[in-house]
């Protein structure tokens, strides 16, 4: 038998995103922003969703978008390392920050890439 | 060599790669390795940005491990999948050196799936008339490939990779390739490239769709750069749509493609949102089995949900429920535990799929040297079009990236030796570096961002230009992406901030991106009938008097196209 109940997405939840921004760890500041989702949708989601509809200058960085294999979307999440792409939303407040250990760019960008990758 | 003078970055080199997938790591080293001084570069990561590293399986190879098989058996089945439009010379060049490369691989201690008896293994794939497919588990083929060319890369002195780097502009001059211009994206400083010749590796352009399975960069800017050059792109109509693309519920941590392997191994059972096998509606076998070529399965999906019969999110259902646990456990490995994180038991319930943008056929014309006509200028991977025709085999990407990166990187450092040494041209690349100074802080407020065109864009293309076409639909998305290319973008907002601008890499993107995006609108105009991924409800049938070449190139800012015989 067939199980034909997968909710269709009407169903909104609402969470707060409190994001750092800024570009370096003293003058830098967290911002708060409101959010909806559907079930199921990840941080990165909602990153993405801020960029396109009001914050375009949130600096975030991603490749591969939710499969979880161009590990460039790493950042502090709640307090944990996490990857933004696979980590869910979840109502109530959420804190998001750049990686604790690596130089800070700018937002949740920090720097990973070895030296003789830069210019 | 780096000189900041002026706050420029240059850099001189024999051979630029733009791409760090398959296809640009094939072409850094084999570069390398025929003696030229390589620059590789990618907008992300090298070795982590692009669509290898998300591909999940298989590629196709006559090895003839499992069973006897030949390039020329590989090659039959190609252009039969190609609806009577590959470029034979190079569907033949895949087929003849895909061997080659997965060896190479396998030297390079890829860590392909085995027999018993110690022979690799090879799957079928729908379409294949042989046990043919090389993979690596569990759903990790391109992982394994990129960590194999990077673990390459990395210890080749003559190639030089940077990341995080954005090319925005070929230069030339009399037409002839002198090199390029970008800028570093963690600083906005402009970056000119002198080089003797340059491949471009960049892929197709799957991100303007809403439903797609492209990483955030690949966004059809090689494809406008390259007509910007000069270079001419072919079949670009051509845009295959993936059959089984995951729709719900939402899944991460896996590719959206992930029920194409699970689907080869296991078979799996699609049913409408009545619960119902409908597949032999349209002339195709239900069932278990999966064999069915991937444009006619996109066809049934679309016309069962389009007749009402769809599932609760607009797709079909794909059901596991009759297979055994362990047997999904020895296919799908270390997967299974990632479905549970999504809440996705295929023992109680089925998925939701629906096809999902996923590879571009057409592309940038090349010959089998993968030279374009512009002095200078070579592309390969999935930026070149011909080798596929109107539809893909399943399992053809990676050989392509890695048979055609491999022949350009040989083709291009021979190129640049015989080449008499050119200067700079600091009038050819002055216009391009100025037009990045430009862009930045362009309009700074807070009207309608990079971000915000590129949502309606997708959703344009989705609409407008998806799997199944129409003149009327495709009249207004031409018409809706000239104005996005010629006035909106114009009017886009960038702010002056230096560090990881998102808004200035992706007015870039949409710069070039658009041309492509325009380029495929104008080319399914033009082709008035149905053929392999173009479908048009309005010319249903596939007609003797349009198996030709479709070309597209820019005369006085105008895209222009003309139809020609398949080169043979």
């Amino acid at each position: 038998m067939i199980d034909t109940k997968n909710t269709p997405p009407d169903h909104l939840k609402s969470t707060r995103l409190k994001i750092w921004r800024g570009t370096s760890r003293e003058e830098g500041g967290h911002q708060e922003f409101a959010i909806t989702f559907e079930d199921g949708e990840t941080v990165l989601d909602g990153l993405t969703a801020l960029r396109r509809d009001s914050v375009p200058d949130l600096a975030v960085r991603y490749s591969c978008f939710n499969a979880n294999v161009c590990k460039e979307c790493t950042m502090l999440i709640d307090g944990e390392v996490q990857y933004a792409c696979i980590a869910k939303l979840h109502t109530g407040e959420m804190q998001i920050d750049p990686l604790p250990n690596r130089p800070l760019l700018r937002d949740l960008i920090t720097d990973t890439l070895s030296n003789k990758e830069k210019l | 060599m780096a000189d900041k003078h002026n706050n420029v970055n240059h850099i001189e080199t024999d051979v630029l790669v733009v791409g760090g997938g398959a296809a640009g790591m094939f072409a850094a080293i084999s570069a390398a390795r025929t003696g030229a001084k390589v620059l590789l570069i990618d907008k992300n990561v090298v070795g982590r940005g692009g669509a290898t590293i998300m591909a999940q399986m298989t590629c196709a190879s006559a090895l003839g491990e499992e069973e006897p098989d030949s390039p020329d058996q590989h090659l039959i089945d190609t252009l039969e999948a190609g609806r009577g439009l590959c470029n034979e010379n190079l569907s033949a060049l895949l087929c003849e050196n895909s061997p080659k490369r997965i060896r190479e691989l396998e030297d390079w201690k890829v860590q392909w799936v085995r027999q018993e008896n110690g022979k690799i293994r090879q799957v079928i794939a729908p379409g294949h008339s042989r046990m043919r497919c090389v993979y690596v588990d569990f759903l990790r083929t391109g992982a394994a490939i990129a960590a194999a060319l990077r673990n390459q890369i990395s210890r080749n002195d003559a190639i030089r990779k940077l990341s995080n780097v954005s090319l925005t502009d070929l230069v030339t001059h009399d037409g002839e390739i002198l090199g390029a211009v970008g800028f570093e994206v963690s600083t906005a400083t402009p970056v000119t490239i002198q080089s003797s010749a340059v491949i471009l590796c960049l892929g197709g352009m799957t991100k303007m769709f809403s439903r797609t399975t492209a990483p955030n960069n690949i966004a059809g800017e090689g494809l406008g750069l390259a007509l910007r050059a000069g270079a001419k792109i072919v079949d670009i109509e051509f845009l295959q749509f993936y059959p089984n693309g995951h729709m719900a519920p939402r899944m991460v941590g896996l590719d959206p493609t992930t029920w194409e392997p699970a689907r080869v191994k296991l078979g799996g059972r699609l049913l409408n949102g009545r619960g119902e096998e409908f597949l032999n509606n349209y002339e195709e076998t239900s069932g278990e089995k999966y064999d069915t070529a991937r444009d006619t399965l996109t066809h049934a999906m679309y016309k069962e949900v389009k007749s009402g019969r769809g599932s609760p999110h607009g797709g079909v259902f794909l059901s596991f429920q009759h297979i055994e646990q362990t047997a999904l456990k020895n296919a799908l490995g270390p997967a299974l535990e990632i479905f549970h994180r999504n809440n996705i038991d295929l023992t109680k319930r089925p998925v939701e799929v629906y096809p999902i943008a996923h590879y571009q056929m057409g592309g940038i014309e090349v010959n089998t040297d993968m030279e374009t006509g512009v002095p200078g200028l070579y592309a390969a991977g999935e930026i070149a079009g011909g080798a596929n025709g109107a539809n893909r085999l399943s399992g053809n990407a990676l050989p392509e990236a890695m048979v055609f990166g491999e022949r350009a990187g040989e083709a291009a450092t021979k190129f640049a030796a015989k080449r008499s040494k050119r200067r700079w041209n600091k009038t050819s690349a002055g216009p391009h570096v100025e037009l990045i100074k430009g862009v930045l802080g362009k309009d700074v407020g807070e009207g309608y961002s990079p971000a915000s065109l590129y949502g309606d864009l997708k959703e344009l293309m989705w609409t407008k230009v998806g799997m199944f076409r129409n003149e009327k639909d495709l009249s207004e998305a031409n018409t809706k992406i000239r104005a996005m290319r010629l006035n909106e973008l114009q009017n886009l907002v960038v702010s002056s901030e230096t560090i990881h601008n998102m808004s200035l890499v992706e007015w870039f993107e949409l710069r070039s991106g658009l041309l492509a995006a325009e380029a495929l609108t104008l080319a399914a105009l033009k082709r008035r009938e149905s053929r392999g991924a173009h479908q048009r409800d309005d010319f249903p049938d596939t007609l003797n008097n349009y198996q030709l070449s479709q070309k597209i190139m820019l005369e006085n800012g105008k895209l222009v196209s003309s139809l020609m015989e398949v080169p043979t």
